[in-house]
């Protein structure tokens, strides 16, 4: 049910790159666990509302008002590659 | 007796009696640290140094009379997915083995004001994914019952220090049984809370909708005095409640006459290990003799959490994860050709197979074609299952059953095979679905000498009741 190419094309997808051996393990795990998932479908939910989550609330609010915010060198303290407080990413089209 | 070995309640009586000092506890966890944590490996980070510092600090304002709240002088430890501020937070993985957080989680800052100390960070399944803590990048915690053996997961660095006294009290957190299962494995409490009750910010997030934080500690008053120091509402938490929150050690007293206990048979059907449930049910019998009533009933939809769960979890932890791609924070790969390449080299390499195994079954349940049939399915099959809890708890007063289908199993024997790995969490998930709370306390050994637990559920935002009963096991 899962092959290769759903597998490259998922990988795509999530940003990943997997290598023929960690394809080769893939396969048939996720063919296990997404067969095991698929009980599901014996479920009747017919006319059922989705849970997105327990609480009944939504859309939380607060006032539109400026606040302190972290400094600037705290956030960048982790930042892999930094000058002049900006990030350094390679080019997009490199 | 050593230190070490006390709670936090007992600590906290004779700091007030002036029968002991905060370094003397603080410098007894750390010598049995010393001797243990080689073998236990419970620990990827401590902080002697400043804890010990913090203990002398808080034992002047004992020596100068002053009213400290509960946790005043005790150590905990943190589970290393949740931030603090300047020291490591790794969620054992490679993509944040540098990570050091700019802030504290709001469960961090309640624990400082209340002058509780910081004694590590425990290790934990990669980004709290898994039920054996086998996944961590850096090490493998062994249970202190049998060092052949898994602590559970994925808080089983938490569940070990706890277990092998190389702490007082410690947080886990909690997105699939990952408080309850360690605990239980290794014979100490942990207490699930209900959605929205402890804030989680600086949680590092696994999936938003189940993820809770909580307390694993060696006895139920513990429990209480920790969870009374975390829970409240929090604005940087849009998910947190906004309640009157009672003082939960009021639920500490003994008497269950009247208390109505439901037993969903599918907690003892196949799949659960003979011995585990003689052990929960002959618990069961002796609260009946305490004059609880019994009775056994249906939850069909328990059979189907399983798969509800793991497409779930697996779609919001895809989601979350995307956010590590090696350029604000965390692992970046030595060299890339381009941005997309830099996300991929990254990603590949910051990540372990679990995580990305899980980053892949969420990213195929979400994409078009697989997303009515998966993800909208399972949020329309999680209404059901809460829908059965609710149904069930207008009967009864709390639902019993095992905690973990197994005891502790061996390292290795469950590693190969995920599948079989997730079946460990089949008691567990059920209660994340529903958001609701359950506490799992320690009932016995098995003929093997391992620890057993017996989880209660409760409704939800009724951790009173849970409490009370794990408080008369």
């Amino acid at each position: 049910m899962v092959e290769t190419k759903d597998i490259e094309y998922v990988a795509k997808l999530a940003k990943l790159k997997l290598n023929d051996s960690d394809k080769e393990k893939l396969i048939p795990q996720m063919a296990d666990i997404i067969n095991f998932a698929n009980r599901i479908s014996e479920l009747n939910t017919e006319g059922i509302e989705e849970t997105n989550h327990i609480l009944n609330m939504s859309n939380v609010f607060r006032e539109d008002e400026v606040k302190t915010s972290y400094k600037r060198d705290d956030i960048l303290m982790n930042a892999p590659q930094k000058e002049a407080g900006c990030i350094i990413v390679p080019g997009v089209n490199n | 007796m050593e230190l070490c070995e006390l709670t936090a309640h007992e600590l906290g009586k004779m700091l007030r009696n002036k029968e002991i000092t905060v370094p003397q506890i603080v410098e007894s966890v750390y010598k049995s640290i010393e001797l243990k944590d080689n073998d236990i490996k419970a620990y990827i980070s401590l902080q002697k140094e400043e804890a010990l510092k913090e203990a002398a600090e808080m034992q002047k304002r004992f020596d100068a009379g002053e009213d400290l709240p509960p946790l005043a002088g005790i150590p905990i430890t943190i589970k290393d997915n949740i931030c603090t501020k300047g020291i490591k937070t790794t969620c054992a993985s490679k993509m944040l083995q540098d990570f050091v957080p700019p802030y504290d989680a709001t469960v961090i800052e309640k624990l400082k004001a209340q002058g509780a100390i910081i004694v590590g960070k425990s290790n934990l399944d990669e980004f709290a994914m898994g039920g054996s803590t086998e996944n961590s990048a850096f090490m493998k915690t062994r249970n202190p019952h049998n060092l052949e053996c898994v602590p559970g997961g994925s808080s089983g660095g938490s569940a070990a220090s706890v277990a092998a006294n190389e702490t007082i009290l410690a947080l886990g957190s909690d997105t699939g049984g990952s408080i309850r299962q360690p605990a239980s494995l290794c014979g100490v409490v942990g207490l699930k809370p209900t959605y929205g009750t402890v804030s989680r910010f600086g949680l590092v997030a696994f999936a938003s909708s189940l993820d809770q934080i909580g307390p694993i500690t060696k006895d139920v008053e513990d429990a209480a005095i920790l969870f009374n120091a975390i829970c409240g509402h929090d604005e940087h938490d849009a998910t947190s409640v906004s309640m009157e929150h009672p003082d939960y050690t009021k639920a500490l007293e003994k008497g269950i006459s009247g208390l109505k206990i439901g037993l969903p048979k599918e907690f003892f059907g196949e799949g659960i290990n003979s011995e585990v449930k003689e052990i929960v049910l002959k618990k069961v019998e002796e609260l009946k003799a305490k004059g609880a009533t019994v009775e056994e009933f249906s939850i069909p939809s328990i059979d189907y959490a399983l798969s509800i769960y793991y497409i779930l979890a697996s779609a919001e932890a895809s989601s979350n994860l995307s956010r590590y791609d090696g350029v604000k924070y965390g692992y970046r790969t030595e060299s890339a050709d381009g941005l997309n390449e830099l996300y991929e080299k990254t990603r590949s390499e910051g990540f372990g197979p679990e995580v990305k195994r899980r980053i892949m079954l969420g990213t195929y349940v979400l994409s078009s074609g697989y997303y009515d049939a998966y993800y909208k399915k399972a949020l329309k099959a999680r209404t059901l299952i809460r829908q059965e809890f609710d149904k069930a708890f207008t009967k009864y007063d709390v639902i019993i059953g095992p905690t973990s289908p197994t005891t502790a199993f061996k390292i290795g024997e469950k590693s190969e095979n995920p599948l079989e790995m997730y079946l460990s969490d089949v008691c567990t998930v059920p209660v994340n679905i529903a958001g609701i709370p359950a506490i799992s306390v320690p009932i016995g050994t098995d003929s093997k000498n391992l620890p057993v637990g017996m989880q209660i559920i409760g409704k939800a935002f009724d951790e009173m009741t849970i409490l009370k009963v794990a408080y008369n096991v």
